[in-house]
Parts: C-alpha cells; structure tokens; sequence
C-alpha cells in the first residue's frame, strides 16, 4: 500500500518532466534494442548454419587414413592415395559396430561427362547403396543401384541435378540413357534430388554416384578405400559411435597401444561445433557491442537522477518535512529510475524484435530472437535501473531536511 | 486547564562551527496550550529558526527537553521523527513550496501519500475537506503557477490542515506577501484559530504578531519576553479599513 503510494509519487514526478524522461529512456531503448537486434543477427546465422550442416546429414560419420607419418620424413601422400582403409575395415564395421546403422566406403575421382555433343567437368564417387541412406539422399526418379551391382562392377550410375541440367537436354528424360565419364560409357538409373549448396558453398548436386566397386576397377584401377562413410543410429550416439569404430579400425589396422591412429573419424557434430562456436563468438562479440551502448544508457539515467536530485532539493526537503522517511525519498527515485529504465527495456525490446525483422525482410539476413535474450536484456534493464539509480538516490534521502529547505 | 501542545524546558543547541561552537539556543523553557496563537519574534540571529527547527522536528535540542502534545521528541529515532512531523505537525513555509506542475488538490494531498493509514477514498475527501477550509474548492486543478501568491499561500495552508495535525507552524508565512494579502493569509490564520487550532507563527513583523494571542520574543539565543496579547486586533476588520485600490 505504501510501496503503492510510492510509485504513484514516482510516476507523477516523471509526469512532470516528460520529455526529460523520454530521453533518458532513449538511451536504455537503443542499447537493449540493440542487444536484441545484434543478438538475433548472431543467433540467426548460427542456426541457419547449424541448419545447413544437418542437411548434410547431422549423425553421419566421416573415416579417412590419415597421412602417412614415416619416422624418417619423406613427402607426405594426399589422404586419397594413403591404402590404409580397405574393405576389411568396413566389413568389420558392418559386423562388429552397435552404434552405427549404415556403412558405406567410398572412392573418388574427377573427370569429363559426356551425353552427345553436351559435356561437363564433375567428380564421380563410388558408393554402397547405404551411402543414399547415410546421406538421407532420397531419388528424384528412377531407382537406386543395389548389391548385386557392387558385385558385378556394373557401369550404372545415379546423377546429381547439376549433371543433369549441364549434359542433358530438358525435354530428355535422364534415366535409361547412356552417358560417358572419362570415355566409360554408365547407364543412368536414377536421378537425386536437389540439396543445394553445403555450409561451405559447394555445389552437392554437382555428382554422379557409382557402385564404388565400378569406380575402384574401371576409373581408378584401385583396390583401397578413400573414405567410408557411416551413420550413427541417432545424433546422440555420434560420440559413442566415433570411440566404437576407431577402437574396430584399430583392431583391424592391428595398431600396438603405443601407435598413433592411422585414421580419423570426424562427425558432423564436430562440424556444427566448429561453426557454431564461430558465430557464438560473433554473437558474443556483437552482444559486447550492443552492450555498451546500454551501459552508456545506465550511466544516462545515473547522470540525469543525479541532476534532478540536485534540481529537486527543495521538493526534497518539503516531502521530509511534511514527513517522508529518508527511505521513502531512497525508493522515490529509485522507482523513477527503474520506470525509466523499465519503461525503455520493453520499447527496446519492442523496438528490437521489429528491427530484426526489417533486417531479415530488407537485408534477408536470418534472425532469431530468442525468448532468453528478451528475458536477459529485461533482468540487466531493471539491474541496471537499481544499479545507475541507486547512488542518486542514496544522495537525495540523506539531505537534511533543514538545509534541502532553504536550498535555492 | 488546557492541554499543553509544546512543553519546552531548557532548551539549548549548539552548533559546531569549525573549532567555534555557536550557542544558538541558551537555554529557553515556554510552553504552548491548545487553541493558542503565538507568533515568534526577533531579529535575525536571535535564534528563532533554530527554535521553529526543533518545533518541528526537523532538528534535536542538545540539551534540555522538548514534548510535543505529550511525546518526547528527544528519544526518537529519524523515522519517527519523520511519522511526527506526518500526523501532528503542519507547516506552511514563506516560499509556499508547493509542488510545480501539481495541481492544488494533489500538492494538498501529498502528506497523506506518506500515511499508509490513509486510503485512496479517504486522501480525497481530506483533501477537499481541507481545501474548502481555505476557500479554494474552486481550483482544485489548477497548478501553482495559474494561482496568485495569496492562493497559493492558501493552498499551502490547505496542506499543513490536511493532516489534522495539533499544530500549525509558520514561517514568515507572510513574508513574501502584499500587505492586503498578508492581512488576508492572517484572517485564515485566526478564523483556523478560533476553530481550535494551535498555531505558532515566526515573524519579525510586529504588525503580524498583534493578531495573535500571545508574543515570544528572543535575542541572542535567550527569551526575553513571553506577553499575552490583551488586544487581539482583527484581521478582517483590517482588510476592510484598507482602501479599496491600493497598489
């Protein structure tokens, strides 16, 4: 009841001064608007990064030699040319592995497609039919190849929308032609469906799939592995699948406790951590920012209450007299400069949110405003009210009331 | 026997100056009954704002005793202190300090805003009640600066009554006043009074001190004479000798 009384003192003193109160709260606007805008730009980015990299497939797992490290130096081999993964490797996976569903080798090579007069530089990647799984790539048309064409090495093959629009005409339908990559004629089975460009910019439809067996025999005359890729049941258990397979490939690769892995497996969730820490930092950093333009505003609302403690003497002294406890003159300013502050945090906030959304809409950046950086910027408003509001305050209730009188 | 409102014994105060003490207060014992009207006197440095201070709570004696309608002010804490001056002191100042850009009706209000006693319904009525005292029912929205100095003198006055308070303090409430106005602020003053209310009036007017009852006069910190007034004169009887257009 009292306390009530105390706003409404508070509230009619801001009344009386309006437009001094405005600008105050101008400065707590644009700092917590900007920490929200700033926040939701960082924010944004990173879940449309977050978003682009799970596309890729979020619990897949990625295994590649590493480098051949031969104690007495020497050049080192490209990660493609090192024979250390072989099919071995990836039977053992399929057998012994609980953690993983899907396993897929997979080799690589560059080279020219041709259909007629129409040709187009792509790269061709030998795969098992679970690589389509691993990769949660599903067919636009056609159908996909199965195990009994990694058996036989048959020169069948499954193109990227890229291929398609680059050596084919429109009106052609691709599957059932015949195309030739590197002067080996493939049969065209199947078409992807699109998934655009990776967080990376690479073009992913830019491909044609292969039964890795065709790629190792007729392409690359190769009998290793380049890469296998699998898939963790769920993204959780990506760790638990990453410990899992190296421990395998360790008893495949018969490495001593003392040796070194001659592999890696990365997991996307590496990935996403890598670039998600990246534009946390960019939301760190553009929060810092924002930040101090709110710590500008708080030392505003300090500045301004201490001007109207000194400005307000009189009325100071009069409400003592007429009996207002030092503390009910501490809480009056200390209302004041929490409206104030209070006040601008939800204009601000307001404020935030529409400029977030003028900057996806005009800029088509990606913003998130999250309830939590609303919340956060609520709580520092209020903190920083008491905080810049309190020493102004503390001044105006310890006047002597004698002396606050006669002040002129 | 009427209730004693003030009962001073031995009043001392004195203030530390640098390495100088300055004796304010020498020691001064009066008291004041209900329904009197007494005005203050002396010149500057005579002590007299020192003792309006300490009348009204807002300053301690260093010694001697002090009871303000039968409590002593001595022993009580700041915020007490601060609760007296709410519910039994009303003070009505030179300068009127009145809120600016508050209407007469809030500004009257503002001491029951710190009676957490006082509901919202309850601070209305006492205002208007207080206002209609001081024949200022007509301008209650009005703000300070759209009344005339006798208005919000008036207003103030409305202000310390608000409170129904055992005493009255003035403080050269007339000071800043036209003599028409001032014998206008002190007819209120004595029709208040003759309602019952007790009313202590600092002036260095002698003018003033004849519409009071009783007259205490102090130099250099001491009391020197305490003379009951035998003829009261009138204010509005005053007013209605001035002639009609002064200037």
């Amino acid at each position: 009841m009292k306390v009530f009384n105390l706003i409404r003192i508070a509230l009619k003193a801001l009344q009386r001064n309006k437009l001094r109160a405005f600008l105050t709260m101008l400065g707590i606007i644009i700092g917590v608007g900007a920490v929200i805008a700033m926040v939701a730009i960082g924010q944004g980015s990173k879940k449309s990064i977050q978003d682009q990299l799970s596309t890729m497939g979020s619990n897949m797992l990625t295994i590649r030699p590493n480098s051949n490290q031969t104690p007495g130096g020497g050049a080192r081999l490209e990660s493609s040319n090192v024979q250390s993964l072989t099919l071995d490797d990836v039977n053992a996976m399929q057998s012994q592995a609980q953690y993983i569903n899907a396993v897929s080798p997979a080799v690589q090579s560059r080279g020219q497609v041709i259909n007629g007069a129409l040709n187009w530089p792509t790269s061709i990647q030998g795969v098992s039919p679970d690589y389509l799984t691993i990769r949660n790539w599903p067919l636009k048309e056609g159908s996909p190849f199965g195990s009994e064409d990694v058996k036989g090495a048959t020169k069948v093959c499954l193109v990227g929308q890229t291929v398609v629009d680059n050596v084919f005409d429109p009106a052609d339908d691709p599957v059932g032609k015949i195309i030739r990559f590197n002067k080996i004629p493939f049969k065209v089975i199947g078409v992807l469906t699109e998934k655009g460009e990776n967080a990376f910019g690479q073009d992913q439809d830019d491909i044609i799939l292969a039964p890795y067996t065709t790629v190792q025999k007729r392409i690359l005359a190769i009998t290793y592995i380049q890469t296998i890729y699998a898939s963790a049941i769920n993204e959780e258990s990506s760790a638990a699948a990453t410990q899992e397979l190296s421990q395998i490939l360790r008893t495949t690769h018969k490495l001593n406790n003392s040796e070194q892995d001659d592999f890696t497996v990365r997991t996307q969730a590496e990935l996403i951590n890598t670039f998600s820490s990246t534009s946390q930092l960019l939301t760190v950093l553009l929060a810092a920012i924002a930040s101090i333009s709110l710590l500008v505003g708080g030392i505003g609302i300090m500045n301004i209450m201490y001007v109207s403690v000194t400005e307000r003497t009189k009325e100071i002294g009069l409400r003592m007299s007429i009996g207002a406890r030092s503390v009910d003159i501490l809480l009056q300013f200390l209302i004041e400069a929490i409206v104030i502050s209070i006040t601008g945090g939800i204009i601000g906030v307001l404020l935030g949110v529409i400029a977030s959304k003028l900057i996806t809409a005009t800029l088509s950046w990606p913003t998130l405003v999250s309830q939590s950086s609303i919340l956060l910027s609520f709580i520092v408003c209020a903190v920083t009210g008491i905080f810049f509001g309190y020493y102004p305050a503390q001044k105006a209730s310890r006047l002597d009331p004698i002396e606050a009188l006669r002040y002129e | 026997m009427a209730n004693k409102i003030v009962d001073i014994h031995d009043l001392k105060r004195e203030f530390q100056m640098g390495i100088e003490i300055v004796k304010a207060l020498k020691g001064v014992s009066f008291s004041v009954e209900e329904g009197e009207f007494i005005t203050i006197m002396g010149a500057s440095g005579s002590g007299k704002t020192t003792l309006l201070n300490i009348l009204g709570c807002l300053d301690k004696p260093t010694s001697g005793t002090y009871l303000l309608d039968n409590v002593d002010v001595k022993k009580l804490s700041k915020n007490e202190l601060a609760q007296l001056r709410n519910r039994k002191i009303g003070f009505v100042f030179q300068a009127y300090n009145l809120l600016a850009r508050t209407s007469a009706k809030e500004n009257v209000e503002l001491p029951l805003l710190y009676n957490s006693a006082i509901s919202t319904s309850q601070r209305h009525q006492m205002a208007m009640k207080a206002l209609e005292a001081v024949r200022l029912s007509d301008r209650l929205d009005h703000l300070p600066n759209q009344l005339s100095g006798g208005q919000q003198q008036r207003v103030a006055i409305a202000r310390a009554l608000v409170n129904t308070p055992v005493m009255i303090l003035a403080d050269e409430a007339t000071g800043n006043l036209d003599t028409k106005t001032s014998y206008e602020i002190m007819a209120l003053f004595q029709e208040l009074n003759k309602q019952g209310k007790t009313i202590v009036f600092v002036t260095h007017e002698p003018d003033i001190a004849a519409f009071s009852s009783r007259t205490i006069t102090l130099k250099d910190g001491k009391l020197i004479k305490d003379v009951k007034n035998e003829n009261i004169r009138s204010a509005k009887e005053m007013l209605a000798t001035l002639p009609v257009n002064t200037e």
